[in-house]
């Protein structure tokens, strides 16, 4: 018998870890740097969703948080629906470079009727999802080079009415929390005071809270930026003014916009938010964010379809179930029902050509009837005709006999009559 | 600032609208510059952020230290990361026995440095190469690293999946060749040729102290023609170079390959001061001492440049390598039932992980031989 080297193994994962204590210095602190530089050679990606009414300055805000030009056109407000458009543009800053794709809303809130508005957005971010899931997958996939498409943020522009959040933009931001990080931005803040922004932004988050909407709350766990977070959190949502045009004040060019009664300085923190919202956005919460989308919105999303498809981890008698084994057997249950359509489609197609033959048999009957009813008719008529040709020979014979008996008689009375005359003369 | 009018608009360049293309082109850097300033974004900070959530996290690291008995692998162990990591230190046993067959033992460690955290498990294969007849004894290493493949990848296709999905791949499989002066053995030139195609294999030459500098010299000369001729990919792997820059630096490496080390866990006094050494009566071998022994490479290579690369070369070709295989084998045929495959169903109950002990039946054990052979 072949001795088979058996291994045995020693239990593993139960075992806690014991703690020890180095004797000096082993170096593997730089692993940090060696990761950061692993990504700072791959790049990063970020792709932010902007969703406001036409006209409500998203793009302008785009510009000046990443300073510089999108190059975006002016939508028009008579789209029939809401469509989304999207741009990948790649930006170097030192020695990073992030490709960043800004997508937005194209005739948003235009509509007379809005309430398949939030569909296409909600399409869009699926399609994100999905098409990731699908790469991840495939049995060949290459998910270290594969551009990330998911959205990581959601800017949501909020009308500065002053009075409350509209009801499209409650019932859009509820279909959107579970699957996005949404941060509501107010747009336009320079038409408010500060007593009724004050009020205003206690409004929203009321309203959020009462309606059960979950917008992206900023990170508490890390304390080096727990404090910054927390009282960003309480300052929600951001008041933002955007504008890529320069003015001067006092002796500096600066991002503002020029009204007759003052200078809206754009970085200035007494003026709105923005600095707050690109500190939050960029500077300290991209990690996060990106994160979030990819641990608790694409988790979720891969869940709901993976059981949507059918899939489940444990079957009836709760023993886990791989992948691979319901996939076989629902291939199985794929090809039989295949073949029991082709079995179908083919019965089917026998008996009409069955059909289709009978229906042709019976009409060559038909026809072959028809073709000897007419011969007998035809006879008919011939022997009828026939029957008269004759009558009209014997006429016609008949006739001719009359006539030669009548010329005869003539004939013999003509020479008689000669004769007479003959007599009498003499 | 005077200089805002003699830069006007120093924006992070829009390189080009670009709708996925791979490499951009790059035309300008922006200003490194800090808060306050016109043009900063503020992009760069990202990597603050990654780096914060990385040391939040901490790092995993598995090292398979495979080798003869009496070579110093735990030694060696102890050495490098400075602590009694080695399966003798952890679990002693006064009375050492060469075990009958090949164990696979594997011991967890937390340490830290500098506020970087690391758990560090060091896979001991205690009995390799110790038998009479050692005729597929690379079969029960292959299988163990093909498992926790498998408890990945299990994990992975998980619907209701973890959030950091527990990493026990072996990263890093350590090979200590003896110093024999002359080639490589038939042993080692199979198992380096079977397992470099599942994971990473560093081979260093053990106890190096018996070999004099040309005969180290030749000895590696020899190793590296042996291993080009059975065509044995040791890391750094010639065809994972991502650029010239990664190949000139691996290059120089693979030059130095195998490294001649020798390790010791005692101090002794040299020079006033206190270093690592083995201490003979012919002289103080100093163990960080590049001139004495090739500790020092190895211990740069493995930790402190190249243990990030290590991992992701684990985790994107040779896990994905063996996922691939996995996916299309259970498509294949009917033929693959789930107790064929070396799946771990206990894994998911008890967090236990036993190999099914003993040959079940001659043809589960011929399946099992094929799934593991190349």
């Amino acid at each position: 018998m072949p001795q088979r080297q058996v291994s045995r193994f020693v239990n593993r994962g139960t075992d806690p870890s014991r703690s020890l204590s180095l004797s000096g210095h082993v170096g593997f602190d730089s692993l940090p740097d060696q990761l950061v530089n692993k990504s700072t050679c791959q790049g990063f990606c970020f792709n932010i969703l902007c969703i406001g009414e036409t006209g409500i300055g998203k793009s302008t805000l785009m510009d000046t948080l990443f300073n510089t030009n999108f190059e975006n056109f002016e939508a028009s407000h008579f789209e029939p629906q809401v469509k989304l458009r999207a741009q990948t543009y790649d930006l170097q800053e030192s020695n990073v470079r992030l490709r960043l794709t800004v997508v937005n809303t194209v005739g948003f809130g235009d509509q007379m009727n809005k309430q398949e508005s939030y569909q296409p957005v909600v399409d869009y971010i699926d399609r994100q999802f999905e098409s990731y899931l699908q790469e991840e997958l495939k049995i060949k996939r290459s998910l270290h080079s594969y551009h990330d498409s998911r959205v990581h943020a959601c800017l949501y522009f909020i009308s500065p009415t002053g009075h409350s959040l509209k009801s499209l933009d409650l019932v859009t931001m509820k279909k959107l929390d579970s699957k996005v990080n949404i941060i509501p931005v107010i747009a336009k803040a320079d038409t408010i005071s500060k007593s009724e922004l004050h009020k205003f932004k206690i409004k929203i988050m009321s309203e959020l809270v009462s309606n059960g909407v979950q917008i992206y709350q900023f990170p508490l766990d890390d304390e080096t930026v727990a404090q910054v977070n927390t009282a960003m959190n309480g300052l929600l949502p951001f008041a933002v003014v955007g504008s890529t045009e320069e003015v001067s004040v006092g002796n500096k060019m600066v991002k503002a916009r020029q009204y007759p009664w003052g200078v809206v300085q754009v970085e200035n923190e007494t003026h709105c938010d923005f600095v707050k919202l690109r500190e939050m956005l960029i500077c300290v919460n991209m990690e996060d964010l990106r994160e979030q989308t990819h641990t608790a919105h694409y988790e979720l999303y891969r869940r709901c379809k993976l059981e949507e498809m059918g899939f489940k981890d444990t079957d009836p008698e709760s023993k886990p179930v791989s992948l691979q084994e319901t996939y076989e057997a629902k291939r199985q249950e794929f090809l039989l029902e295949l073949q029991k359509r082709e079995e179908e489609m083919r019965q089917m197609f026998v008996q009409r050509v069955k059909e289709k033959e009978s229906e042709l048999k019976d009409s060559e009957r038909e026809l072959q009837n028809r073709f000897e009813q007419l011969k007998r008719l035809h006879a008919d008529e011939k022997a009828a005709l026939e029957e008269k040709r004759r009558l009209l020979e014997d006429d016609q014979s008949s006739f001719g006999k009359r006539r030669a008996a009548a010329q005869l008689l003539a004939a013999q009375n003509l020479t008689s009559n000669g004769k007479k005359d003959k007599d009498r003369k003499k | 600032m005077a200089w805002h009018t003699v830069f006007p608009l120093l924006p992070p360049v829009l390189l080009a609208m670009c709708w996925p293309r791979p490499s951009p082109p790059s035309l300008m850097m922006g200003e490194r510059s800090h808060a306050g300033d016109f043009s900063y974004v503020g992009i760069d900070a990202i990597l603050e952020q990654m780096r914060r959530k990385a040391m939040k996290q901490g790092f995993e690291l598995n090292i398979m230290v495979v080798g003869q008995s009496g070579l110093g692998k735990s030694t060696l162990m102890n050495t490098l990361f400075k602590s009694k990591v080695s399966r003798k230190s952890a679990q002693p046993n006064p009375e050492e026995k060469i075990p009958q067959t090949i164990e696979i033992k594997s011991i967890s460690h937390d340490i830290e440095e500098k506020g970087v955290r690391m758990k560090l498990a060091v896979i001991d294969t205690p009995g390799f190469g110790d038998q009479i007849n050692n005729e597929n004894c690379w079969q029960p290493i292959m299988k163990f690293i093909n498992d926790q493949y498998e408890a990945y990848l299990q994990e992975e296709i998980n619907i209701d999946r973890k959030k950091r999905i527990p990493d026990s791949r072996v990263h890093c499989c350590i090979y200590f060749i003896p110093p024999t002066g002359h080639c490589l053995r038939p042993l080692d030139v199979e198992f380096m040729r079977r397992l470099s195609k599942v994971v990473n294999i560093v081979p260093v030459i053990a106890k190096a102290d018996t070999l004099t500098l040309e005969e180290r010299d030749d000895f590696k000369q020899t190793i590296r023609e042996e291993l080009r001729a059975n065509g044995i990919d040791v890391y750094p792997q010639k065809e994972f170079d991502e650029d010239a820059e990664d190949r000139l630096i691996n290059d120089k490496i693979r030059e130095m390959i195998p490294f001649a080390v020798v390790g010791s866990d005692q101090e002794y006094q040299v020079n006033g001061k206190k270093i690592l050494g083995r201490k003979t009566k012919w002289g103080t071998i100093e163990v960080e001492n590049i001139a004495h022994c090739e500790f020092a490479y190895l211990r740069d290579l493995l930790i402190r440049t190249h243990m990030q690369n290590i991992k992701d070369i684990t985790g994107s070709i040779h896990y994905e390598m063996y996922r691939v295989r996995r996916l299309n084998e259970s498509n294949a045929g009917p033929g693959l039932a789930p107790g064929q495959a070396p799946t771990l169903v206990s894994a998911h109950t008890n967090g236990q992980t036993k190999v099914n002990g003993g040959p079940p039946n001659g043809m589960a054990a011929q399946c099992e031989v094929l799934t593991h052979e190349m």
